[in-house]
């Protein structure tokens, strides 16, 4: 296996991509192809593996293996592609609604056995396919088609719900931002274990500008604190903002400014098995807060794959029995 | 005066108490050892749905019953003899023991309280004893009096009074002892005070037995049939090890997917513990991710399979469809109880064909086969295995809680002697692979990831004939619609034509399909035995049908199909073969078919 013996252009399939003009996705993929085309593996290891939504017909725009399942199944789809087959890169491509709605319970068992498994989670908080509903991740009160007055349920936070479910990898990443998405993407293909990369992704037609207030080019700096591990938690126009801890909660404080100098500024540390300070940074929000990108958590951990393997050469190495012959044989048996 | 001696060809015998009475385990050690004298023998568990029901109540009673002795197709009907250890269990089995048969009871459990609980009132027990022979033995005060001098506390010498009730079984068939205290021996290795106790107490039951001449002896008559190498083996572990073997014989890995549900858990558990074989268990958080898992696994290069019972397979539809669609090889194994919803989950029903033939979205063509014995399980679940992987398709085979739960000795089988398996797997110099291009028989290859130059895309949406590529084209449709079909229907060309038992030229033909087997086929040959022309076909391969079975359905006047459900398969052969009449004998009990009402019904029709 050879580094870099793959360009982008290996890894797009012949198919015509039919997302909107605009789509997020579009960026996405483009990501995907750029970080496999660098990774270390050869291109029929890879196989990618999505439910239903937009973002789901991925798969199609691969020239990979790849699996496009039902609405909600993603995580045990590529669950069972990988304990089958843990020699494999194994990719899920899920949305808001297929992963935290119908597959709600999939996502945090999945998370919660650690297969190794890299899981994309594109979040426009809205239903695309199905022309504009709103979706778990849906801002509180938000008019869609199927809430004319307004939503009444509270949005559910992809990290928080990682964490909940004591994932040991989470990224946030905004759809255009490709440079550092493929970076993201390759880091969580390095991290054994499931790694969850949250896509903040605009749907152009149904919830455009949903993340506008985060990407807003005059105030996206302010706005975003791109964290690196152990890097101060630095952010602002002026890269003179940063996180401190208040008691229990986090603050904002600004250097330079009532005698706050850089070495008060929180430091970033991605593998700290304590979920406390990861789960603080994933609930924090605007206004009062930047949103965090980066790598929040990267805790190294057993994974499900390696566990099972690895009993079952176990048990193996123990038993007398070889083949079913020997079980036929087992146990009580008699001559008649 | 002497003791009574009782000569039969066969006994069905009957163990009855609470659940806590470990009354299952008192049924098994006396099929191990009637098995290992030669018997022929059937089992059968019959228990409450709760864990432990309420203590001396009707509903409360566990049962196991056994059958043995010469030409033995059922766990039986009516019981010769009942085991009581209580009230409640007379009351629950009072319909269900042969008149004048032997009732033994531990008479230290009839206190007032007790036989108020199970509804007994003053006449009863006078009844009782008028129809049938009732020995009341102080079982509880006699396994106390033979513990007496150990330092075991009452509560564990009052536990071991099934063994003393097993004793005294071994002596009425004048069995040995000694396999039930060699596993004593096995079963408390680290325990011998255990392992005394309990022998001392089945040594104690024994002796009661041959000390009191109102107990009978029994003696089975005639020559015994078995031979060679022999195991018990349950419907549920028969399942497990013919996909264990199945996967042996293609030379692949076995996945299962699954979740726990009643009857079908054992399968799970028995694979799980298959990890000496390499059988990868996957105990997902619901049952759609049990066969979601499955197909992943199967879509990866493994046998992969999902084991589960008819709320399950209702949840799985949506997801067989996506294995119907993408064309990858699956088993699906419903052990089917009675419904519908949560129904009755530890009783029988042979009510999900329907569910299985046609329970899904859109056309969605399935093979459904069906296990007519706890033996034969594995012989189906083999198969189900080698027609998924050669045909590329899903496969139902159908179970249900009376083979998955009822015992049998096996002839231990040999791999050597099992069919071959040719997987569609691609070979790897293929110059190109297209996912949809088909063989003679229409199955397409398969391809897995980690093949190099076959990188392809599946899914739910339909596909483009040959090509693989989405397609909304109608023509297509319709084009895929009846190549997903035919490939199923082709099916037939690849199983064994339907036999026919019996008199072959008689006028009636009686039809089943699935566990029904051994009661049909012990009715036929006693109606065969007593002169009266009757045939008898039995369905194991539902979708499709054999070949031939239009050939069969022509040659007889009368046809009676004979079904635990109101009416499934029949009404199946009058939609495939409406051409012929067909009369039909329901039961929807949540029980096996009796011999005595199969007979009944098949006379009167035979007469009508």
């Amino acid at each position: 296996m050879a580094e870099n013996k793959y360009t982008v252009q290996d890894f797009k399939s012949a198919a015509q991509v039919r997302w909107c003009p605009g789509c997020g996705d579009f960026s996405v993929l483009a990501s995907v192809q750029k970080a496999m085309s660098e990774l270390n593996y050869n291109k029929e290891d890879y196989a990618v593996i999505s439910g239903i939504g937009c973002s789901s017909r991925f798969p199609y725009y691969m020239n990979t293996y790849g699996f496009h399942g039902i609405h909600g199944r993603a995580g045990v789809l590529a669950s069972g592609v990988k304990v089958a087959n843990p020699k494999l890169s194994v990719w899920q491509i899920t949305g808001d609604g297929d992963a935290l709605a119908i597959g709600g319970n999939h996502f945090i068992h999945e998370i919660r056995r650690n297969i190794d498994l890299n899981v994309i989670l594109f979040n426009n908080e809205i239903y695309g396919l199905t022309k504009g509903q709103y979706s778990p991740t849906s801002k509180f009160g938000q008019v869609t088609n199927s809430s004319p007055f307004g939503t009444i349920e509270k949005p559910f936070n992809a990290g928080c719900l990682t964490l909940g479910a004591r994932g040991n990898f989470f990224a946030r990443t905004i759809d255009v931002y490709v440079k550092e998405t493929v970076e993201i993407f390759k880091e969580a293909d390095k991290h054994k274990g499931t790694s969850i990369i949250e896509v903040l992704q605009n749907c152009v037609i149904f919830n455009n500008g949903a993340h506008k207030q985060i990407t807003d080019r005059e105030e996206r700096d302010n706005n975003q604190l791109w964290l690196e591990h152990g890097k101060p938690m630095i952010f602002g126009k002026e890269k003179n903002k940063g996180l401190v801890l208040d008691g229990l909660k986090l603050k904002v404080v600004t250097i330079g400014e009532n005698g706050i100098s850089e070495k008060d500024i929180l430091v970033h540390d991605m593998y700290e098995e304590d979920l406390t300070l990861h789960s603080m940074l994933v609930n924090l929000n605007l206004p009062d807060f930047p949103v965090v990108f980066g790598i929040i958590r990267a805790v190294k951990a057993d994974t499900y794959n390696d566990l099972l393997y690895k009993q079952i050469e176990d048990v193996q190495a123990k038993s007398p029995i070889k083949g079913m012959d020997d079980v036929f044989n087992s146990g009580s048996t008699w001559e008649v | 005066m002497s003791k009574k001696i009782i000569d039969l060809e066969n006994v069905v015998i009957k163990f009855a108490g609470d659940s806590g009475d470990g009354i299952q385990l008192t049924g098994t050690q006396l099929t191990n050892t009637t098995a290992q004298l030669g018997e022929e023998v059937a089992t059968f568990p019959d228990y409450p749905a709760e864990i432990r029901a309420p203590q001396g109540t009707v509903g409360g009673v566990s049962g196991f019953q056994l059958h043995f002795g010469r030409n033995i197709h059922t766990p039986g009907d009516k019981c010769d003899v009942l085991i009581a250890f209580n009230p409640a269990a007379i009351m629950a089995n009072i319909n269900s023991i042969k008149w004048g048969g032997t009732i033994i009871a531990d008479i230290d459990a009839f206190t007032e309280a007790n036989m108020e609980k199970a509804g007994f009132e003053e006449h009863t027990l006078a009844d009782v004893k008028q129809n049938f022979d009732l020995i009341e033995a102080p079982i509880s005060s006699m396994t106390k009096e033979s513990l007496k001098d150990t330092d075991l506390d009452a509560k564990t010498i009052l536990k071991s009074k099934n063994m003393f009730a097993l004793g005294l079984v071994y002596k009425l068939f004048g069995f040995p002892l000694k396999y039930s205290e060699q596993f004593f021996d096995e079963k408390f290795k680290n325990k011998p005070k255990l392992a005394e106790a309990n022998k001392k107490v089945l040594q104690g039951g024994a002796s009661y037995a041959s000390a009191i001449q109102a107990i009978p002896s029994f003696r089975i008559c005639g020559d015994k049939k078995l031979k060679g190498k022999y195991r018990n083996i349950s419907g549920n572990v028969a399942t497990a090890w013919g996909l264990l073997a199945a996967a042996e014989k293609a030379n692949l890995p076995f996945f299962l997917g699954s979740y726990p549900i009643t009857p079908a858990t054992d399968i799970l558990q028995e694979i799980a513990n298959r990890k000496d074989v390499g059988a990868k268990v996957f105990q997902a958080e619901d049952e759609i991710g049990g066969i979601v898992t499955a197909i992943g696994a199967s879509y990866a290069g493994n046998l992969a399979a999902t084991s589960t019972s008819g709320p399950g397979l209702a949840l799985k539809s949506e997801a067989l469809g996506l294995a119907v669609m993408t064309e990858l090889p699956l088993v699906v194994v419903d052990v089917q109880r009675g419904g519908p919803s949560t129904g009755l989950p530890t009783k029988t029903e042979q009510a999900d064909l329907f569910q299985a033939l046609s329970g899904r979205n859109g056309e969605s063509p399935v093979p459904v086969i069906a296990a007519s014995t706890p033996n034969n399980c594995m012989k189906y679940a083999f198969m189900a295995s080698k027609l998924a992987l050669e045909h590329m398709t899903p496969v139902i085979l159908l179970t249900d809680s009376f083979l998955a739960n009822g015992t049998e000795p096996m002839h231990i089988p040999e791999m050597k002697n099992f069919p071959e398996i040719k997987t569609k797997l691609v070979a790897k110099d293929k110059e190109k692979y297209l996912p949809y291009e088909r063989d003679e028989n229409l199955v397409r290859a398969w391809a897995i990831p980690g093949m190099k130059g076959f990188e392809h895309r599946l899914g739910g949406l339909e596909k483009m004939d040959i090509t693989g590529a989405v397609s909304y084209v109608p023509s297509n449709h319709e084009r895929m619609t009846y190549l997903r079909d035919q490939k199923v229907k082709n099916i037939a060309n690849f199983i064994p034509e339907q036999k026919v038992e019996g008199d072959e030229d008689a006028d009636i033909l009686v039809i089943g399909w699935g566990s029904t087997y051994g009661h049909l086929r012990t009715t036929l040959s006693e109606l065969n035995k007593e002169g009266k022309k009757v045939a008898h076909a039995h369905f194991n391969y539902i979708n499709p049908l054999p070949r031939n079975t239009e050939d069969v359905l022509k040659k007889y006047k009368k046809i009676l199909v004979c079904e635990l459900n109101s009416g499934q398969f029949v009404n199946y052969l009058r939609m495939k073969f409406p051409e012929f009449k067909y009369l039909q004998y329901n039961k929807m009990m949540g029980l096996p078919f009796a011999v005595n009402e199969l007979k009944e019904k098949i006379i009167k029709v035979m007469e009508a």
